[in-house]
């Protein structure tokens, strides 16, 4: 194989203001990519209440690679690497369950849920020197923040609550949308776009679509709801957090479902709170009332994960072109059903493959793709915005940012 | 129309013959591929719950994340939006061809029969031709003198994997 004369220069692909459209179709950055950021940062793979007890796995990915996230006996996490040490065959093909082994269809070795190798079948056919302790699932370093389960390839580098740093007090804010229950995960639209996975990483942090894109959406509600949703003129802005994290806040008096508990509630939320008030007592109603409807604004965790007003959306890069996303709904942990179905049903409104916002964005990136095609020369710009505008382009600078800094390392 | 034939119409929980059923189907789903969506509203009971499950074998998908689960309420705001001429994912809307055949009665109580069928959908926008496999029940009611519909679940055979972007109506 040769190597190309000069490795691409990324510092030079990326301005304070604007990013080089190969950065969307270059097949080459991309495979660079998930070396660089993919293998070498801390990656989102679970949310803890998706694997609640010991025995209980995911499937997931950290890149290109999959993995499975387990809970072992003692309750600790494990991400491992889903391939057999003997001839790479996956040892799971389940999207999630419960299992106390994980053994490889082909020849049979068996692994128990921290990766350690039990089983090997006729064991005899090996030497002496053979030595199953030597052959465990290939594991990953996991440390959680707050329910969000991260993983990486990297032993050196700093820890997760470090490299979350200024973004921790947003999930902090973010979490309370449990009201006092906890936040459980609960089920998710999976979904793919013909498009880089930047496209999607910027959408997360980009106000200025949403009454373009998603005026469909928009005329659907009533009119109270509407006003909400007029996101641009609420007063929002964006900032950067570091390591090309950010938050975009969008309704400022949705920051701490806490806050507040004495504003009126909204109309379209009256009938549940009538519901919730014989089994609770009025503040708490009003707590989980508030709390129903979700926060109200995007965390993006650079490279993976947001924390998006009420749901976790998660993207995965699959090709140069192509990239899976999850919104993952978000319940109260054992929280009353009517505000957990309530909570459900606005899901399903904006959210998944046939949501009332969804396909807009779909289709809007895959445009950005197909039109990144023409003009090979051309840039992309993120100029817009002024301090405390919440459609400024603050915070795809701050992702940008920071992929020149790992493409760069 | 004989005597026997003309009282049977007006018994309340007059049988929904097989046959009958089948076309009525075979009218939703040509409604559907017309986009004739004010048409195909006017198909439903009033109660009626139109279902499209994350989770294949799940029954109470009231208690789960779906991909669609509308009422009366949601089935218009649903058309309103593809209709709207504002989604882009729905205007202009990938061309759908759908074929649904296998009918099979499960149930068939009190005026209200149950059937399940298969529906072969392939769509076209933008270079791309695309399937969707489904499994497809109907709960199919009198109504005047013709039939309504009481709950569609589809079962597309990838629901819980990735889908992609969909801008019309299954």
């Amino acid at each position: 194989m040769t190597e190309p004369a000069t490795a691409p220069d990324y510092a030079g692909l990326v301005r304070e203001d604007r990013v080089h459209t190969s950065l969307y179709v270059d097949p080459a950055i991309f495979d660079t990519e998930m070396d660089r950021i993919f293998s070498n940062t801390w990656v989102w793979v679970a949310h803890a209440s998706e694997i609640p007890t010991p025995g209980s796995f995911k499937m997931s990915h950290v890149g290109r690679q999959p993995v499975i996230v387990t809970r072992a006996t003692d309750g600790r996490v494990h991400v491992l690497l889903n391939r057999c040490r003997h001839r790479a065959g996956s040892v799971c093909e389940e999207r999630r369950g419960k299992t106390s082994v994980f053994v490889c269809r082909y020849h049979g070795w068996s692994y128990d849920l921290t990766g350690k190798l039990r089983g090997v079948p006729h064991g005899v056919g090996y030497d002496a020197s053979f030595d199953k302790a030597d052959y465990p699932l290939a594991a990953l370093r996991v440390e959680e923040y707050a329910g969000l389960i991260f993983a990486t390839f990297r032993d050196d580098i700093q820890p997760l609550e470090e490299y979350l740093g200024r973004a921790k007090p947003w999930i902090d804010l973010f979490m309370k949308q449990g009201a006092g229950f906890g936040v459980k995960a609960a089920g998710a639209h999976r979904f793919r776009f013909h498009g880089n996975w930047k496209i999607q990483l910027e959408n997360t942090t980009d106000a200025y679509h949403f009454p373009i894109v998603h005026r469909s959406f928009l005329t659907s509600l009533d009119d109270e709801t509407e006003d909400q949703f007029d996101i641009l003129n609420q007063g929002g802005w964006v900032e950067d957090l570091g390591n090309g994290h950010s938050v975009m806040v969008m309704m400022p008096n949705l920051i701490d479902l806490e806050a507040n508990l004495d504003a009126p509630i909204p109309e379209r939320f009256q009938s549940l709170a009538a519901e919730l008030a014989r089994d609770y007592p009025p503040d708490q109603v009003r707590r989980i009332v508030r709390a129903v409807g979700g926060t109200g604004f995007n965390i993006n965790l650079f490279p993976n994960i947001a924390c998006s007003m009420a749901f976790f959306r998660v993207l995965r890069p699959i090709a140069v072109d192509e990239t899976e996303i999850t919104h993952m709904a978000i319940t109260m942990d054992g929280g009353p059903e009517a505000a957990n179905r309530a909570r459900l049903r606005l899901h399903e409104h904006f959210q998944g493959p046939m949501g009332f916002g969804t396909p807009d964005d779909a289709e809007g990136w895959e445009r950005v793709q197909r039109g990144a095609a023409a003009g090979e020369n051309l840039w992309i710009l993120l100029n817009r915005g002024r301090e405390r505008d919440v459609s400024a382009e603050t915070g795809m600078r701050a992702a940008y940012q920071m992929w020149k800094r790992m493409m760069t390392a | 129309m004989s005597a026997l034939e003309d009282n049977a119409r007006q018994a309340p929980l007059r049988r929904v013959e097989l046959q009958e059923a089948i076309e009525f189907i075979w009218l939703e789903a040509d409604l559907l591929d017309a986009q004739d969506y004010l048409q195909w509203l006017t198909l439903w009971t009033a109660g009626g719950h139109y279902v499209i499950p994350i989770e294949r074998d799940a029954d109470d998908h009231a208690a789960q994340l779906n991909i669609v689960y509308d009422d009366a309420s949601m089935r218009a705001a649903r058309v309103k939006r593809l209709m709207s001429g504002l989604s882009m994912s729905a205007s202009p809307s990938a061309r759908t061809v759908r074929t649904v055949s296998r009918f099979r009665r499960l149930d068939d109580v009190d005026g209200a029969t149950v059937i399940r069928c298969a529906q072969h959908l392939v769509e076209y926008k933008y270079d791309r031709t695309r399937t969707l496999a489904a499994d497809v029940t109907f709960r199919l009611v009198r109504s005047g003198a013709g039939l309504a519909i009481e709950r569609k679940v589809v079962r597309l055979a990838n629901s819980d994997d990735a889908l992609f972007g969909i801008g019309y109506l299954l």
